[in-house]
Parts: structure tokens; C-alpha cells; sequence
């Protein structure tokens, strides 16, 4: 395992907060070590993958998958709040935004 | 610290973030309606709202506009390019990422030239434009300014969620000096008139088509390095954005002055003070963990593509000006009143219907402007390019003089009808009773021997004091032209 490819408890603990998944000590400090692990056996990719390999972000090779501009079937107010926890006045409630605008 | 003493003695920089909405028929990545207005939550699809199993699919028509956009701003369109994920926990935002463009955006490094009201260019450097989603809308509710503060719980409508937007992000502008303010709103006006101009937004500000987020930060000189930024998001008018890049200059120096740092942070503007307030500092949030949207395969726009929509730009409204200003002869006086009053397509328009220019420019920014002025108007909401160019028709044909003209355009203005209806409506055509005019005529020589004698000792001039009493006899409707003619002729027969 390479130096930079070791995950730190407090880069856990950074990411964890970033996803609001609240984690132990405990938590933090196994996960770093899964994680280490799991970032050096991808980084093996590296070892095989020459210069000539670019980086890709999609399994298939495909691009310019676009679509015509025509409005298609679209939900009613019903059916868009039908699976809400809570709505009010055809719109969804959500609660109180705390700290952030 | 006022702002005119911290222009003096502080650089400032300004940086600038437009967003725009495109005006496609669908969304970005779906295919719900991209419309304004209609009920709450009903332009939405199951991948609008991000639900489980749904899909984006990328509108054509949204990366054709990017594309203009780009290729009208000079940038470089992008041989390949993706989308990516701007994850972040807001609920205007259903699938909690925001699909837009990162490290690989359609289109980077153009130039805008921009021209301010004093006719000083100035070139604003363009870093990129990339594609982008628009969110959905939060009302507060519970607390007392609409604001988030004091609120209880908020409502969500996401029509707007994946609307198609291009955002346009500038490098640093610099070597503004006490002209920021003016370079910032100028710069968003004329991105405004060239979204419309190339057809791909309504850009109407005042419904949040067009919005502007505003850099601006102070150094001690042009050679020290940038200072602390803050960022003054969602100003969105052009007297708005001037506004605000006062009071962050002022407010800034203010700070500097004391000793204090400037923090780097959001801040919101407030209309009715024209001040801005802390949002929220940079920070841990502002990690938003970008990564390729798996979702979408990459998007190359083949250069045949891209050479097509070049081909399609029309004439940008920078080089219609000054082509426009040539073909009718005027002077950049003359053409920047016209484009400072909005007049431009108007007096297109006028001409087009076969007015001369210069008629059609002294119409429009004379008597229709004070007219339009009065009633707290613009000039094309009171009369159009047609019934100004009836008007200069009439007065050509001789049956209006400058005068009468007048109180037909202020009949037409009031919407009595069209100028030739109103003059007959009105009795207002000119005299053309030779016999009326003749007897005025001469009656206003038998009346004033003195003056007639000045004209015959060849002071052209003084027929001037003749044409009152013949305007008074003739109720104003004499033509001023044939009264000359004949005062002429009788003096001189």
C-alpha cells in the first residue's frame, strides 16, 4: 500500500459529516482501514494500465447520447406527492432549514 | 469608508457568474416542460424529482444552445466533455446533486467586449461556460421576512428542477478601477442582449432568467496579489448588481481601514437598503466531492456540428451597432443615446418600414421619448415603429408639419388610432385651401410693412416674423415651406 492511498479516521469523519452519516470512533478508525484497502487493490489498476489507457468514467464506450426537445408524459400534483412524507398546498414540506441558505 | 474614497485608495477586482435558463421546450435531462408558471409541482417527471430507477437523458437542444453560447462568447468548444455530480443536502435539489459540468465544461476561454455608456470598450476574460441544472423553489414559511432564518418549515416546488442553465464564470476582471460597478452591470446586460440575440433565452432578469453572482475583492495596488473574495449571490438587475459592487467595495475598505481581514463568504444583497449581509463562510460544505455523472456517457460535439451552429450565429448585438451606426449615418453620439435608451430595434423597425434614419432616430428619442417619459414609459410601449414611420410619411407627403405631427403622436399615444386616422379624426392635415394660406399671407405682408422691407434688403431671416401671424390665422396648419414660397413670390412679384 502506497503512502497516499492511506484514509486517515479524520478523512472518514470529514467525509462522513459531508454525508450526514453520523459514525464512532470506533467506526471511523475500521472504516479508514477498509477503506486504505479497498483504494490499493483499485489502485492496481495503475500498475497495468500504461499511458496509452485513458481515464474513462463510464463502462461502456458510448457518447452524444441525446434526446429530441418534445415534451413528453409528465406527473400530476398528485402522483409527484403521492410517496411525499408531507405536503402542503401541492407542494412538498420539508422541515426547517437549519445554518445553511 | 464611502465608496468614492475606496476607489481612490483600493484596487478592485470583480469576477462574475451568470446563470442562464435556456429557453428550450424541455428540460435538461428530461423530458417535462420547460415552462413558467402552471401549477406547483406538475411540469415534473419521476427523474425531475430524482426518484429511484429514473434516468437523465441529455436534451440536444440544451447542448445546441451551449454551444452557441459558447461560440458567441469566443470560447473554445470542448472536443470532450462530461457531466458530473455536485453532491450537496439542500432540498430545492430532490436527488441531493446538482448534474453539472466541472473540471471538463463544453466551452472555456472566450472574451466579451463591452462598451459603456461613455462609449469607453472594455473586454471582459471569459474562463469558461459549462451545463448545468437549475433547482427547484423553496418558500420559508413560519418566518416573518420569508427568509430562512426564523422559518419553521419550507415548501417545495420543482418545477424549475432540471431546468437547462449555462453557466458563464469570468476569469478575475481587473484594471476596472472606479469603473467596477459599471463594468459588472454592463457585462451582464450585454451577455443579456446576446442570449437574446442568438434565440436561446427569454433572458428577462426580472423573472430570474438571467441571474448574477458577484466577486469582488480589494488589493492595496494593480501589482499586489488578489485579495480575500466574497461572493454576493442571486443580484439580479443591472442597477442591482451596481449596488452591490458599491457597498462590497465600500464595506470592504471599511474593513481594511480598521485592520480587520475580509472573510470569504457568501453574502446575500438587499434591495430595499442596497446593502449586503453575511450568508454563510467557505467551508467543510463547500466540499461538493465532484465526480463523472455515471448516468451519462460523455458528450463529443463533432466539429461539424459545432461549424454548423457557428454558421447559424447571427450578428451579435456589438457588431449589429456598429454596422447600424454606418449604414445610417450616425454619429457614436448619436448611436449610444439610441442604444442607452433602448430605441435600437425601434428605429430598425421605423426605417424598415421606410422612414429615413435620421427622422426615425429624432422621433424616437425626441418627442416619443419626452412623450414616454411623462407617462413612466418606454418608448415602444407607446407607439410603434409603424405609426412613427406613418408619421414621417405624412410629414414627407407635406400634409404634416413638425408641429401638428406632434399633437398627432400625442393622440396616438393615447390610443385613438393610427396617425393618418387622427389627423382627419382632428382636422389636423395642412392646410391645402391655397386660398386661406394666400389671404393669410397676405395679410400678414399688409400688417407688417417693416419687416417686409428687411426681406426685400435681402435679410432672409426676418420672414420668420411673418410665419406667427400666419401660423396663428391658419390655426397652426399652414405649411410652413409653401408659406415661404409665396411670401417670396408676392414680395418679390
Amino acid at each position: 500500500m502506497t503512502e497516499s492511498s492511506a484514509i486517515t479516521p479524520e478523512q472518514v469523519e470529514h467525509l462522513a459529516s459531508l454525508s450526514r452519516i453520523a459514525m464512532g470512533e470506533d467506526e471511523l478508525k475500521s472504516l479508514a482501514g477498509d477503506l486504505s484497502t479497498i483504494l490499493s487493490n483499485v489502485a492496481r489498476v495503475n500498475e497495468v494500465a500504461g499511458d496509452d489507457v485513458p481515464a474513462t468514467s463510464h463502462p461502456i464506450a458510448l457518447s452524444n447520447v441525446l434526446r429530441p426537445d418534445v415534451v413528453g408524459e409528465t406527473l400530476t400534483n398528485e402522483q409527484a406527492l403521492a410517496s411525499a412524507p408531507a405536503s402542503a398546498d401541492e407542494k412538498f414540506l420539508v422541515p426547517q432549514i437549519l445554518g445553511e441558505e | 469608508m464611502k465608496y468614492e474614497d475606496a476607489i481612490k485608495k483600493y484596487d478592485p477586482v470583480i469576477g462574475i457568474e451568470v446563470h442562464v435558463e435556456l429557453g428550450t421546450a424541455t428540460k435538461m435531462f428530461d423530458a417535462a416542460p420547460n415552462t413558467f408558471g402552471g401549477g406547483p409541482n406538475t411540469n415534473i417527471t419521476p427523474t425531475s424529482l430524482g426518484l429511484p430507477g429514473s434516468l437523465p437523458v441529455v436534451n440536444e437542444k440544451g447542448v445546441e444552445y451551449a454551444i452557441k453560447i459558447g461560440l458567441a462568447l469566443g470560447c473554445e468548444i470542448a472536443e470532450t466533455c462530461r457531466f458530473a455530480r455536485k453532491n450537496y443536502f439542500y432540498p430545492d435539489v430532490p436527488k441531493d446533486f446538482q448534474t453539472s459540468q466541472s473540471d471538463e465544461p463544453i466551452a472555456a476561454e472566450g472574451q466579451v467586449e463591452i462598451e459603456l455608456e461613455d462609449g469607453t470598450m472594455f473586454t471582459i476574460p471569459v474562463e469558461r461556460a459549462h451545463m448545468e441544472e437549475d433547482a427547484g423553489k423553496n418558500t420559508h414559511i413560519g418566518g416573518a421576512t420569508g427568509r430562512i432564518h426564523g422559518a419553521d418549515h419550507s415548501l417545495v416546488d420543482y418545477n424549475r428542477a432540471g431546468v437547462p442553465l449555462v453557466e458563464i464564470v469570468t476569469h478575475p476582471i481587473t484594471g476596472t478601477g472606479d469603473r467596477a460597478a459599471e463594468v459588472a452591470s454592463t457585462y451582464v446586460r450585454t451577455l443579456r442582449d446576446i442570449f437574446r440575440a442568438l434565440d436561446v433565452s427569454e433572458a428577462r432578469m426580472e423573472q430570474g432568467n438571467v441571474r448574477a453572482d458577484v466577486n469582488v475583492s480589494l488589493r492595496e495596488s494593480p501589482d499586489a496579489p488578489l485579495g480575500t473574495r466574497t461572493e454576493t449571490k442571486n443580484v439580479n438587475s443591472f442597477r442591482s448588481i451596481e449596488r452591490a459592487v458599491r457597498y462590497e467595495i465600500a464595506r470592504q475598505a471599511t474593513r481594511l481601514e480598521a485592520g480587520e481581514k475580509i472573510v470569504q463568504e457568501t453574502r446575500h444583497f438587499h434591495e430595499g437598503t442596497g446593502e449586503t449581509s453575511s450568508g454563510r463562510p467557505k467551508s467543510d460544505a463547500d466540499d461538493y466531492r465532484y465526480f463523472p455523472e455515471p448516468d451519462l456517457v460523455p458528450l463529443v460535439p463533432s466539429r461539424d456540428w459545432v461549424e454548423e451552429l457557428r454558421a447559424t450565429l447571427p450578428e451579435l448585438p456589438a457588431q449589429k451597432r456598429r454596422r447600424l451606426a454606418g449604414v445610417w449615418g450616425f454619429s457614436d453620439l448619436e448611436m449610444r443615446d439610441v442604444v442607452n435608451a433602448g430605441l435600437l430595434e425601434a428605429i430598425e423597425d421605423t426605417v424598415s418600414a421606410g422612414a429615413k434614419p435620421a427622422a426615425a432616430r429624432k422621433w424616437w428619442t425626441g418627442e416619443v421619448a419626452r412623450l414616454a417619459n411623462q407617462k413612466e414609459q418606454h418608448p415602444t410601449e407607446l407607439v410603434t415603429p409603424d405609426q412613427v414611420a406613418a408619421l414621417i410619411g405624412l410629414i414627407n407627403d407635406g400634409k404634416l408639419n413638425d408641429k401638428l405631427a406632434k399633437d398627432v403622436l400625442t393622440a396616438v399615444a393615447d390610443g385613438e388610432g393610427e396617425p393618418a386616422e387622427v389627423m382627419s379624426a382632428r382636422g389636423l392635415e395642412i392646410v391645402e385651401d391655397t386660398g386661406a394660406l394666400e389671404a393669410a399671407v397676405e395679410e400678414a405682408i399688409a400688417a407688417n410693412p417693416d419687416v417686409v422691407e428687411k426681406i426685400k434688403g435681402g435679410k432672409m431671416q426676418a420672414i420668420g416674423a411673418l410665419m406667427g401671424p400666419i401660423m396663428k390665422a391658419t390655426r397652426g396648419q399652414a405649411d410652413a415651406g409653401k408659406a415661404k414660397d409665396l411670401i417670396l413670390a408676392k414680395i418679390n412679384g
